[in-house]
């Protein structure tokens, strides 16, 4: 009897969603929109858009949801929990109440402050009847027993009610609000890149308490040892080079013309926006293309520099075969270097990583290649590292501050210590 | 005791070439497949990384991505009255191990076959009279022929992205291509390699003395290119670290670049490396086989059973587990009867090196690329006349400049001290103006009587089961046709300007201990007639109607190109005939 009046409920809500986003609706006959769909597979399709599977899932573990992965924060490790419908120790004895709050307003069963590791803050900007869907999709899937003790950070950030002054200064309680001098298509992609799909976790950069820089709104910030992009439309570290197409295809597929996901943003690809239905990429593509950059000017570094000769002769002998003598690769196979804002990043711990450690990129159903990068640790001395990104962050009309010894050093360094 | 796995619609044993293009064909029809491989997962960017792969000890002298003899070895005699030795390194072949099989460390050579290759012994029959042939020579037709394979030919083409010029569009000769090719419906998918100057050169003294050189159809791609599959492929920036070699800038076509992303992707398909099946179990009546036994690598054995069973492992292999699992009786030399083990044939390689003047030659050798050449096909199965000659067979010759790695191309002109200064000076001098070609003279092998595998009666392997034996030899057919070939050959060599010449003939006894290929075939041969092949033209037993046995064990007799292509087109074959003929109706597709 509980579960039926809760159906009800979601059916209702999707009526009311439906009759909200009802304009959006552009797909072609046969290209169907899951929103419109019974409240399970719409939140089945909300989950994919808040890419819940990247936290509470264990990667090869074959337990969906059961919680358990430890998610890195500059304060230390929070383990996500388990969000099965095991009564024990998931959320099936929770109430719709109780979800709500701990997914919009970081509020926790027993009342206890959420830490923002879970993007209460960008999730408050669903509905009610989005998230419990969410919760009525959860509830389809296995219950699994798996006890997770969720704070393990250190002193005196595991004091929970430090969050309150957390929250009073950098969380903004409310559903999105349209703006109705945008088209639908750019305030869903407003709606989809703030709230469900949390973009800003990885790509703001945060204060020192781990708040967000909102006057850096998507600039990109340091991650895991990596450095999250620029996603505003600044011409040259951000995507003002690529075309609202090739945002979305990078979105749905993992590659375009210039670059191809990894790191953290290949997982991202790979259960979340890969998924996503062509209209919401496409909308957070036509959204994220109309964010201004700062545009800051930057002189590139003369040919006849000491480092570009060096970096070039390395370039020449180990970068070439694949990335060209022009820079600009395969497509689709070997990113364009000549062309990446990655590379031309002001933060360039992703590329100095990607020279020292390798990297893979993501396979997905459209581009199942999945092309690797060889490691070149082993073979190129800090300087050498150095001198080859100077050279490509200041060749083909690119113009970013050089790479020194010294950071590539220390990367090389903190990389040591991490497993992944 | 083996602990017995839940079943699966297909199990497919060897993770190669053929394994890959049916798992993946089947894995399409919605069957639930595992494939179980002897050797290791082998993925192109990790374990072939472009910065540390062109390492010539590693993978060419120590021989990295072999198996180990230890594991797993032949024993070899050339004659029936000898006792055949065991074989305790590797020489003349190179049998493969792990994901990928040979297609991880190939040339790239993608050669049809000829229309007259698959109906060999009617045609030389035909045009010479049976009286021709060699006594001892059992050659036979394939059961198929060349206008049947054909679309399969090409989808292999078109899976690997094969590079060249065609030569028969449709029955049109094309200027460039390949005069004596048999029709291609359509062209290649890419364009020819762009080739290197002494294959030039080469192109150019040939076109003087009267033939049609060509560009050598090849694996390693002159550009970029999107297979079927959606899989992405790169130009090959010739390495020159091909054969013996991991491709890792997607540039070589192999199960990993051209298949398995897609492949791993699928829910009904499952891998399980580093496990070697031992035996292919049938039910009591011998007639139908109900999985396989393996042992992984803690030496625990299990059973997986599966409704089908596909046998894909390297050639030799093939024929010894159909031994081995006591699957179609074993061919006996003497009286002529038997159907697995007979009508085993190799390659017949030979080459000339030639030696230029080095103030006017430089022919910069390191660019390389597996199978980039120039080659020229007068001189291949029936395209000339044998009739003055007494022998039958032949093969392509050709300028194919795959690299010049330190170790195997220090070479020097006859006649040099073989150490010291002036050793040393000598191959200063010539490294630069030295024509090596990777293969030169590619001849066919053809069957005989007294040529065959069997089980040995002394050696065992690691499991206690015998060793396969090998009785192999070069015979006088053979040792006529390279002759010839390889003197066609020099005189274009020294027509390109050559001051000197290193001639090697292929010759008797048959030789282990140096490399000639790795094309060893037959033993699991295809035919139209039970009594003298081991499967039918569908590659199905001929005792075992749910086994399907791919790969150039199925070769009746080898041709003079490259085997690759036609053991992926017959792979395609194949899996056209299981999915739309044997599902249907499961049972023999041909009435024994």
């Amino acid at each position: 009897m509980h579960k039926r009046s809760k159906l009800h409920l979601a059916a209702g809500a999707t009526a009311l969603i439906a009759a909200l986003f009802g304009e959006l609706g552009t797909a072609s006959a046969g290209d169907v929109d899951p929103m419109n769909f019974s409240a399970v597979d719409r939140g089945r399709y909300l989950s994919i858009l808040s890419d819940c599977a990247s936290c509470h899932t264990v990667r090869q573990k074959n337990q969906p949801f059961a919680g358990g992965r430890p998610i890195e924060t500059p304060f230390g490790s929070i383990v996500a929990p388990n969000i099965t419908p095991d009564l024990e120790t998931g959320i099936g004895s929770w109430t719709d109440d109780q979800f709500d709050n701990a997914v919009r307003k970081g509020v926790g069963r027993n009342g206890e402050r959420l830490y923002p590791a879970m993007p209460f803050n960008a999730y408050t900007k669903m509905s009610r009847e989005d998230v419990l869907a969410i919760r009525a999709y959860l509830n389809t899937v296995t219950a699994v027993y798996n006890p997770v003790v969720a704070n393990t950070l250190p002193f005196p950030f595991n004091i929970r009610t430090s969050m309150r002054v957390w929250d009073g200064l950098y969380f903004k309680e409310g559903e999105y609000v349209a703006d109705p001098s945008k088209s639908a298509e750019w305030n869903r992609g407003a709606f989809l890149v703030d709230g469900p799909a949390h973009c800003g976790a990885c790509h703001t950069p945060k204060s020192f308490l781990g708040g967000d820089k909102t006057a850096q709104y998507l600039q990109g910030s340091p991650l895991q040892g990596w450095s999250a992009p620029n996603i505003t439309n600044d011409a040259r570290t951000g995507l003002g080079g690529w075309s609202v197409e090739e945002v979305a295809a990078y979105l749905k597929t993992g590659h375009n013309r210039v670059t191809a996901a990894t790191g953290p943003m290949a997982e991202a690809v790979d259960l979340s926006t890969s998924k996503m239905t062509d209209d919401d990429v496409k909308a957070i593509a036509t959204y994220l293309k109309s964010l201004p950059g700062d545009e800051k000017p930057q002189t590139a570094m003369a040919a006849s520099a000491a480092e570009m000769t060096a970096g070039g002769a390395i370039y020449r002998d180990q970068c070439s075969a694949c990335h060209g003598f022009d820079g600009k690769g395969v497509d689709r196979l070997f990113p364009s270097v000549a062309n990446s804002s990655m590379a031309r990043a002001d933060d360039p711990t992703s590329v100095i990583r990607i020279v020292l450690r390798g990297a893979r990129s993501v396979a997905t159903d459209k581009e199942p290649t999945a092309p690797g990068m060889p490691s070149y640790g082993g073979q190129l001395k800090d300087d050498q590292v150095a001198n080859v990104l100077t050279y490509i962050r200041n060749s083909w009309g690119n113009a970013s501050p050089a790479v020194s010894s010294g950071e590539v050093g220390r990367l090389r360094a903190s990389l040591a210590k991490r497993s992944d | 005791m083996a602990r017995i796995l839940p079943k699966k619609d297909v199990v497919i044993i060897g993770l190669g070439w053929t394994g890959s293009v049916m798992a993946n064909e089947l894995t399409d029809e919605g069957l639930d497949v595992i494939a179980i491989e002897r050797g290791p997962w082998r993925d192109a960017p990790t374990d072939f990384p472009p910065s540390q792969m062109q390492d010539e000890l590693r993978y060419r002298i120590r021989h990295e991505l072999f198996l180990r003899p230890d594991q797993l070895t032949f024993t070899l005699r050339n004659k029936l009255d000898q006792q055949a030795l065991p074989m305790r390194d590797w020489g003349a072949f190179m049998p493969p191990n792990g994901v990928g099989g040979g297609g991880v460390h190939w040339n790239g050579e993608m050669w049809r076959f000829l229309p007259s290759d698959f109906v060999l012994k009617t045609h030389l029959t035909q045009r010479y009279g049976a009286d021709f042939l060699p006594g001892d020579m059992t050659i036979q037709d394939w059961g198929i022929t060349y206008d049947e394979l054909e679309p399969y030919y090409d989808r292999f083409e078109y899976l690997c992205g094969t590079s060249g010029t065609a030569g028969n569009l449709r029955g049109q000769i094309m200027e460039g291509g390949n005069p004596f090719e048999g029709p291609r419906s359509r062209d290649y998918p890419t364009k020819a390699q762009p080739q290197p100057f002494s294959h030039t050169l080469f192109a150019k003294a040939a076109r003087e003395l009267g033939y049609k050189p060509f560009p050598q159809p090849s694996g390693n791609l002159s550009t970029a290119y999107t297979n079927p599959h959606g899989l992405r492929m790169g130009p090959c920036t010739y390495c020159g670290f091909c054969e013996w070699f991991g491709c890792s800038n997607y540039s070589k076509a192999s199960p990993q670049t051209t298949i398995l992303p897609v492949l791993v992707r699928k829910d009904n398909f499952t891998a399980r490396d580093n496990s070697e099946v031992v035996k292919i179990n049938t039910d009591r009546s011998g007639k139908h086989a109900t999985g396989v036994t393996f042992v992984d690598s803690s030496g625990e054995a299990w059973e997986q059973p599966a409704d089908l069973v596909i046998l894909s492992a390297f050639s030799m292999f093939n024929a010894q587990l159909m031994l081995h699992s006591g699957i179609g009786q074993p061919y006996d030399p003497k009286t002529g009867e038997g159907r697995v083990g007979r009508n085993f044939t190799h390659q017949t390689i030979s080459s000339v090196n030639g030696f230029f003047d080095k103030s006017k030659f430089n022919f910069n050798p390191f660019i390389g690329s597996g199978s980039i050449g120039m080659c020229i096909d007068e001189f291949n199965g029936d395209n000339f006349d044998h009739g003055p000659l007494g022998f039958v067979g032949g093969g392509y010759v050709g300028q194919v400049q795959t690299g010049a790695r330190p170790i195997e191309s220090a070479l020097t002109p006859p006649g040099t001290p073989k150490w010291g200064a002036a050793w040393k000076t000598a191959i200063k001098d010539n490294y630069l103006s030295t024509v090596k070609p990777g293969t030169g003279v590619h001849g066919s092998f053809y069957a005989y009587r007294d040529i065959y595998l069997d089980l040995d009666p002394l050696y065992k392997d690691r499991f206690g089961r015998p060793l396969m034996r090998m009785t192999i030899d070069i015979k006088d057919n053979e040792a006529k046709q390279n002759r010839y070939l390889t003197d066609k050959f020099a005189e274009i060599i020294k027509a390109m300007g050559a001051t000197s010449l290193a001639k090697t003939y292929r010759t008797a006894p048959y030789d282990a201990t140096t490399y000639q290929t790795t094309h060893l075939n037959g033993g699991v041969i295809m035919g139209a007639d039970p009594k003298t092949s081991a499967v039918n033209r569908y590659l199905q037993s001929w005792d075992v109607s749910n086994l399907f046995v791919l790969g150039a064990s199925a070769f009746p007799q080898n041709a003079g190109y490259n085997p690759t292509l036609t053991v992926g087109a017959l792979a395609y074959w194949a899996a056209d005939a299981i999915r739309n003929q044997y599902l249907k109706k499961p049972g023999p597709l041909v009435d024994a």
